[in-house]
């Protein structure tokens, strides 16, 4: 019996992730924290193993150092496996050429021979870059059920952010007849999710053939799909209706943390159905001081809390001293709030010191825009960051 | 130092402190401190001296320290060589199981002639502290002991039905060693605190010679009858201590990790490991007050918790007053509920309205799973 997987994943997780400024300085923008534990990558992986989806390709490049520590040996997500499981796989060298990756469809090219090694019938294409629970299992069966060749799972999306977005025109059975990537006058609202099941040979014939044109800037949305759709391959859309966040600007990275709050929140962490898993911090249960003030957050182990926190998520080992106030914001673990501190619609990243009285960022309300602080840094005492600003660097005051 | 050292645990010894916990469960898997098992202490301090092989020693009810325990990776003792041995009690037809702590020791001398290591440290799961084993080891060494065996000063009388104070001299050395003496009120004295260390192969002749002579309990037959000929020295550990005696030492040690300074000495500069359950992280809703608590993850809280300890997964409803209490993992406290000195075991449901109130000196306990 020649051992097989039906179905192989390759996570695209190589993205700079430009647009989060200082916190992709030295990190791939998968390895992003997220959700007072989390970090983006969690969700595509967590999403796999719960799909039954035991062996996944995670390509790396920009920065890959902390993403590969965190991925490991992938026990966290259950994918330690003897057969499949969870593989780092970066750019190499080889004995014809080596290169780095040059597109999205290049990445999974040049790893062809760990996909041919598990003789998959599908292969799903991932990207590392968005929040979502989405059971990949239900998408193979409709790509059976449709006999399609490639099916790209799809979102409606208003009006006015579809040219944003690969657009897919369909007929109404869900097969597509039209791709228009970034369209400026989009004729549907129907989006890819960059979500994509192949028929493994029809993805390994037409990946060889875009890497024989020259022309090629080796993209799945710029080449291989157009190209699939010219040549009249079968391609369907697969409808998702949940929630799905692109986490790749500062803006939405921080909505997309505010949704997790409340009772009835829009997307949920804590659903026992569907657990995303993540490398889970050693750290104690978190303190909540005698005069802490403490409301519509999301508090993560470790914490020590004697000040005030509202409408804020807090990962691990954070430190919020007491008369510090911490409001609207998303702080990264190991960070210390000193006394008196504020901090006010701001995204800080890891182990930040905002030492004692000093403000960073302005009410929500201002209209300034969210601050936000890189690793590492130290703001000095009574020292005033405005809203908007990023810094990643120590900041004295002016 | 300590990567020549093996470790033995026991997990069953002591169960009786606490019946109410440990009705279906080891003293080692009593849950402890929002997010802990007892074990977790004993294991955590053994590995962070880097012991890698650890024989957890059972007699009954170890089914939820199994699950606990799993392939013991949270500990990093999933090991090719060694990691966490299970050692359930061995009996043939006509043996019944070990009934001391002797017997379960003869019970393992297949584990112990097995290993290599030079040396065994011994401990149980009734204590809460966080020990460098290796410097024990170091002193164990240097004094050319036979025997070490940690002890704590104490002032407050010991509850346990089964203890040992130490009498040592100037060099650490006993002179002295007594089981279940009269402790007087206020009157300081060395509580023995269930952690040995020896050489293997002392403990292996040890325990062969008392097999031959039909010895059945080691603190009588081994530790108070040759403290004159045997090497016994005692290691003075200065730290925070917790010894889980009864109910009341329990609800008090619990508390005691309300204090930073508890906290700093238990948890900081060192991991404490643990399963990891992949909860999300505890939330918080609006109209919630929280005051001097201890929160695990999973929690969500929308009423008022007060010099409290939640584990994981606890949900405290709106308009709920909880106060002074322990709240073991997945309860669901409804709402407008008011509880105060109270330990609820896990999965426990209070529905909505009801009142229940202890004492800091008799907690009101509810056990596992009960709905009220």
């Amino acid at each position: 019996m020649i051992r097989k997987k039906e179905c192989v994943a390759m996570l695209l997780a190589g993205g700079q992730g430009s647009r989060l400024y200082a916190l992709t300085n030295n990190i791939a923008k998968p390895a992003v924290a997220f959700g007072a534990k989390y970090r983006i990558i969690d969700f595509p992986l967590s999403n796999c193993i719960n799909s039954g989806i035991d062996t996944v390709g995670v390509l790396t490049q920009y920065e890959p150092l902390e993403l590969n520590e965190y991925i490991g040996n992938g026990q966290p997500w259950d994918l330690d496996r003897t057969f499949g499981g969870v593989h780092i796989l970066s750019p190499y060298q080889a004995k014809r050429k080596s290169s780095w990756f040059e597109g999205t469809a290049n990445a999974i090219y040049q790893n062809m021979s760990f996909m041919k090694k598990y003789n998959p019938d599908y292969i799903l294409v991932l990207s590392g870059d968005h929040i979502y629970k989405m059971n990949y299992a239900e998408m193979l069966r409709a790509h059976k059920a449709t006999g399609a060749d490639c099916t790209i799972a799809a979102i409606e999306v208003p009006l006015k952010e579809a040219s944003r977005f690969g657009i897919l025109n369909t007929r109404e059975d869900g097969s597509i007849y039209e791709f228009e990537e970034k369209p400026k006058q989009p004729k549907s609202t129907l989006a890819s999710m960059g979500i994509y099941i192949f028929t493994a040979e029809k993805l390994f014939k037409y990946l060889e053939e875009d890497d024989a044109n020259p022309a090629s800037s080796k993209d799945f949305g710029k080449d291989v799909l157009p190209a699939m759709l010219n040549a009249g391959e079968r391609m369907f859309s697969y409808r998702f209706s949940g929630y799905w966040k692109d986490v790749g600007t500062i803006s939405s990275l921080w909505e997309s943390n505010m949704d997790l709050l409340g009772a009835n929140p829009a997307f949920d962490v804590g659903d026992a159905e569907w657990k995303i898993h993540s490398r889970n911090p050693l750290a104690p249960p978190e303190y909540i001081g005698e005069n802490a003030d403490v409301e519509n957050s999301m508090i993560a182990l470790g914490c020590e809390i004697e000040g005030v926190v509202k409408n804020s998520v807090l990962a691990s080992n954070v430190v919020v001293e007491s008369g510090a106030v911490v409001r609207d914001a998303v702080i990264m673990a190991g960070t210390v709030v000193k006394a008196g501190a504020t901090v006010e619609y701001s995204i800080v990243d890891e182990n930040v010191t905002i030492e004692e009285n000093a403000v960073v960022g302005e009410s929500k309300s201002a209209g300034a825009g969210i601050a936000v602080l890189g690793r590492n840094i130290t703001i000095a005492a009574g020292a005033k960051v405005k809203g908007g600003v990023i810094l990643d660097k120590d900041y004295k005051g002016e | 130092m300590a990567h020549s050292t093996v470790g033995v645990i026991f997990s069953n010894i002591h169960d009786e402190n606490i019946p109410e916990l440990s009705r279906h469960r080891t003293m080692a898997s009593v849950p402890f401190g929002g997010r802990y098992r007892l074990i977790d202490f004993a294991l955590s301090n053994m590995v962070n001296a880097g012991i890698t092989t650890v024989g957890i020693v059972t007699k009954n009810n170890y089914q939820s320290l199994i699950d606990h325990l799993g392939s013991g990776k949270e500990w990093d003792l999933a090991r090719k060589d060694g990691g966490i041995i299970l050692l359930p009690p061995y009996s043939d037809e006509t043996d019944k199981p070990y009934t001391t702590r002797l017997e379960a020791l003869m019970g393992i001398t297949g584990f112990l002639t097995h290993r290599s290591e030079d040396y065994v440290v011994i401990s149980d799961c009734d204590g809460i502290a966080h020990i460098d084993i290796g410097d024990i080891v170091r002193y164990h060494e240097e004094k050319g002991a036979d025997i070490t065996m940690v002890y704590h000063e104490e002032s407050e009388p010991c509850e346990s039905s089964y203890f040992i104070t130490l009498n040592p001299d100037e060099t650490g050395r006993l002179t002295g060693l007594k089981i279940n003496p009269k402790i007087k009120g206020g009157k300081k004295y060395n509580l023995y605190v269930n952690i040995m260390v020896m050489s293997r192969e002392f403990l292996i002749n040890t325990i062969q010679n008392a097999v031959t002579r039909g010895f059945s309990s080691f603190g009588r037959d081994i530790l108070t009858k040759n403290v004159d000929t045997l090497k016994i020295y005692g290691y003075e550990f200065k730290g925070y201590y917790a010894g889980v005696n009864s109910m009341e030492d329990y609800f008090r040690h619990s508390m005691e990790l309300l204090r930073r300074d508890v906290r700093a000495e238990l948890f900081g500069g060192r991991d404490i490991f643990t399963k990891v359950r992949d909860s999300a992280p505890s939330k918080y809703l609006d109209g919630s007050v929280i005051r001097n608590s201890l929160i695990s993850d999973g929690c969500v809280v929308e009423g008022t918790v007060e010099n409290c300890i939640l584990f994981r997964g606890v949900k405290v409803g709106k308009g709920s007053v909880v106060r002074n209490s322990i709240i073991m993992q997945d309860s669901v406290i409804g709402s407008n509920v008011d509880l105060n000195c109270v330990i609820t075991d896990k999965n426990v449901v209070i529905r909505d309205r009801r009142t229940l109130s202890g004492c800091e000196t008799l907690p009101y306990f509810i056990s596992k799973g009960r709905m009220l």
